[in-house]
């Protein structure tokens, strides 16, 4: 029984290795580097046996030409005589000559026999002569001749079919080893790409398995594998960041969540067990309902930082006029400033278009004004400006006359929760900051917390926000 | 007001269906998605109260895009726990015409329930609106009291209109925020507040007879008896 499945997922597992591409890629390298031996090979055969096959050739069709200028201008006598004078000069031995009258007795030449391949005049023939007793390879033309003669001019090719029976043996022997070199080469390469992606796809399993803290090892060649890896990365990273960006939620919630809860439970309790009349029962659930919907307000800040922070609603980014939103914001916030005896001064460029997330960036500039009314002391001056300091850029500053906030604090206002001591008599939850940073990120920039006049008594806020425009 | 409620927890559909009752609406509950979709489809209601999450296979926006696209249009409000940007404009596109998010104040549904219900007599356009001796001109956008010609900004005039055209009827900060500021959010100090009290200034200052209201753990009204 478990014999079977493990045989079949062998031949799975060579299924799978074919299929793999990294055995494509070897294959491909090793046909592209054999068919570069055949073609190197099929030049150098050209170029040495080739050469000459064409020299003999060349050599015959000479001969053949000169003795048919001696046959058509003297006759018999004249190709006989041509014939024996350049048997004479042949020094090497490998020139062939057969001249033959029409009852085929040898006129002249250095052949017995006439070669049965070189029957049709003009014809062209490689045949086994025997000269001098030994049999050897020629290369033979026959020659057309008029008057039922025969002329058969030829050429020893030993040497040719030596030099090709030695070029043929070391061309199969190096094309062995080429094939040999293409095949390591091949598995070569499939284990340099599995090593290359081991690293990557390792990492992918350690954080498919709960890991997210690994990363893929990156190589200093900085090559296509190295930028792939950077890219997961960097979306490891993100998802990370989103992950953390939920787990704040979920800290945030029980930490801070549980105490108003636990607050407008004991008041309940209490009012149930200890109300002398129903008035005072009533009274104490009118303010457990007001403390239900300011947890639940808590509830739905923290869920809209949450979703500031993943960056999802980047995908719901339009094209808007941040100055119609200031002059809105404005108009909202002065009339509060205006009753609490404060001015709302305001300067911005007439048009400052963006791209954005409209609501996101009016809640953030409506958390800033609200800071800024809160903080600043009656017939104090609370400025509202904005502009684009370079293209793409929109900042935006909101600055009151209110007590500042200490250095240590300002890298701390971000915080979900974070108030500082001066702050704490005030109303509030701790995370009108915390959102204006997360906007300012979704909109590829941040949240810059100094003072609006340094060096003075009370140095008011400065809050400034600068983004991208394209984020 | 003939209303019909789906909506899967018993205890939420139990609460809103006996504060609707007090306030003298016949309701239809039921639990789940299909048999709201049957009942919706198949009697007149004057008004629809659907959850987004519903049990039986067909959630609230289904229901509202079957009932559109049958040129089925009455009105519908969503009271759902899926509070984002994302969903409600999701809501509001599938063809509903307010949304509401869990948990909410009975008055705050209340409000915008009464809200919904007035709206088919909006479809014929006025060009005035009337409370007791206070008049404004939709056209040359101009608020007169008792024949007295009252100075009042843009927004301050869309606020008076909106509290106008809900004339008698309670109109929530949360409806005006939305409506006339188009706030899609809960801004930490109640500026809501300080508008109304500034249009007071310039509405009722001055005359015998006050006719914007406050509301106690409501909102506001506008009205011409005290």
């Amino acid at each position: 029984m478990a014999a079977q499945p493990e045989e079949a997922g062998g031949w799975r597992d060579i299924g799978a290795y074919l299929k793999s591409a990294g055995f494509r890629f070897a294959a491909l390298f090793a046909v592209l580097f054999l068919a570069a031996i055949l073609g190197f090979a099929l030049m150098l055969w050209w170029g040495t046996a080739g050469t000459l096959s064409r020299q003999i050739d060349d050599a015959i069709r000479a001969d053949a030409i000169g003795l048919q200028e001696a046959w058509r201008s003297g006759g018999v006598a004249a190709a006989m005589e041509a014939i024996g004078e350049r048997l004479a000069v042949d020094i090497d031995d490998h020139a062939i000559y057969l001249l033959m009258d029409e009852a085929g007795n040898r006129l002249a030449g250095n052949l017995d026999r006439w070669p049965s391949a070189a029957e049709i005049p003009g014809s062209w023939s490689a045949d086994m002569v025997r000269r001098d007793g030994v049999a050897v390879p020629a290369r033979l033309h026959r020659v057309p001749l008029d008057r039922g003669h025969r002329l058969l001019v030829g050429r020893d090719a030993t040497d040719r079919e030596n030099l090709r029976t030695l070029l043929s043996e070391a061309l199969l022997w190096s094309f062995a080893v080429a094939v040999a070199f293409a095949l390591a080469g091949a598995a070569a390469l499939r284990r340099a790409l599995a090593d290359r992606l081991r690293a990557a796809s390792a990492t992918a399993g350690a954080i498919a398995a709960g890991d997210l803290s690994r990363r893929v090892p990156l190589s200093a060649q900085r090559d296509e594998f190295d930028q792939l890896g950077a890219s997961m990365n960097a979306m490891l990273d993100r998802i990370d960041q989103l992950m953390m960006g939920i787990k704040g939620v979920s800290d945030s919630i029980a930490h801070d969540l549980r105490t108003p809860i636990a607050r407008a439970r004991m008041r309940l309790e209490n009012a149930l067990l200890r109300a002398p009349d129903e008035e005072s029962l009533r009274a104490a659930m009118e303010t457990t309902v007001a403390d239900l919907d300011g947890i639940s307000r808590v509830f739905q800040a923290l869920l809209r930082i949450a979703e500031a922070e993943a960056g999802a609603r980047r995908a719901a980014f339009a094209r808007f006029d941040l100055a119609a939103v200031l002059t809105d914001a404005a108009e909202v916030y002065g009339a509060l400033a205006e009753e609490r005896g404060q001015q709302l001064q305001t300067s911005w460029p007439e048009k400052l278009e963006m791209v954005g997330d409209r609501d996101m960036l009016l809640q953030a500039i409506a958390n800033l004004l609200d800071n800024a009314v809160k903080f600043t002391p009656e017939g104090g001056t609370i400025r509202l400006t904005a502009s684009a300091p370079a293209r793409g850029k929109r900042d935006i500053s909101v600055s009151d006359e209110g007590p500042g906030l200490a250095p240590m604090d300002r890298a701390r206002a971000g915080e979900r929760f974070f108030r500082a001591d001066p702050s704490r008599a005030l109303p509030g939850s701790g995370l009108g900051l915390s959102l204006v940073k997360a906007v300012a990120v979704l909109h590829g920039g941040e949240l810059q917390l100094g003072d609006a006049k340094p060096g003075a008594e009370r140095p008011g806020l400065e809050a400034r926000l600068t983004l991208s425009s394209r984020a | 007001m003939q209303i019909l409620l789906v909506e899967d927890d018993a205890e939420v559909a139990r609460f809103v269906k006996k504060g609707l009752q007090e306030a003298g609406h016949i309701v239809e509950h039921v639990g789940n998605g299909r048999d709201g979709l049957f009942m919706a489809a198949s009697e007149p209601f004057d008004l629809l109260i659907l959850d987004r999450m519903l049990p039986g296979g067909v959630d609230g926006l289904r229901i509202v895009e079957t009932l559109r696209s049958q040129d089925n249009k009455t009105p519908v409000l969503f009271l759902t726990a899926l509070g984002s940007v994302d969903e409600r404009v999701k809501g509001l596109k599938a063809g509903g015409d307010d949304y509401l998010v869990k948990p909410f104040a009975f008055a705050e549904l209340l409000a915008r329930i009464e809200a919904l219900a007035r709206r088919p007599a909006m479809e014929v356009p006025a060009t005035k609106l009337a409370v007791a001796d206070l008049e404004i001109d939709l056209l040359s956008r101009t608020v007169t009291r008792a024949g007295r010609r009252l100075e009042v900004q843009p927004r301050e005039f869309r606020l008076l209109e909106h509290l106008m055209r809900h004339a008698g009827q309670v109109v929530t900060r949360t409806m005006l925020l939305e409506k006339v500021w188009d706030y899609h959010f809960d801004p930490q100090t109640n500026v809501i507040d300080v508008h109304v009290s500034r249009l007071r200034q310039k509405v009722d200052k001055g005359f015998d007879v006050p006719l914007i209201h406050t509301v106690r753990n409501a909102g506001y009204m506008i009205r011409a008896e005290a």
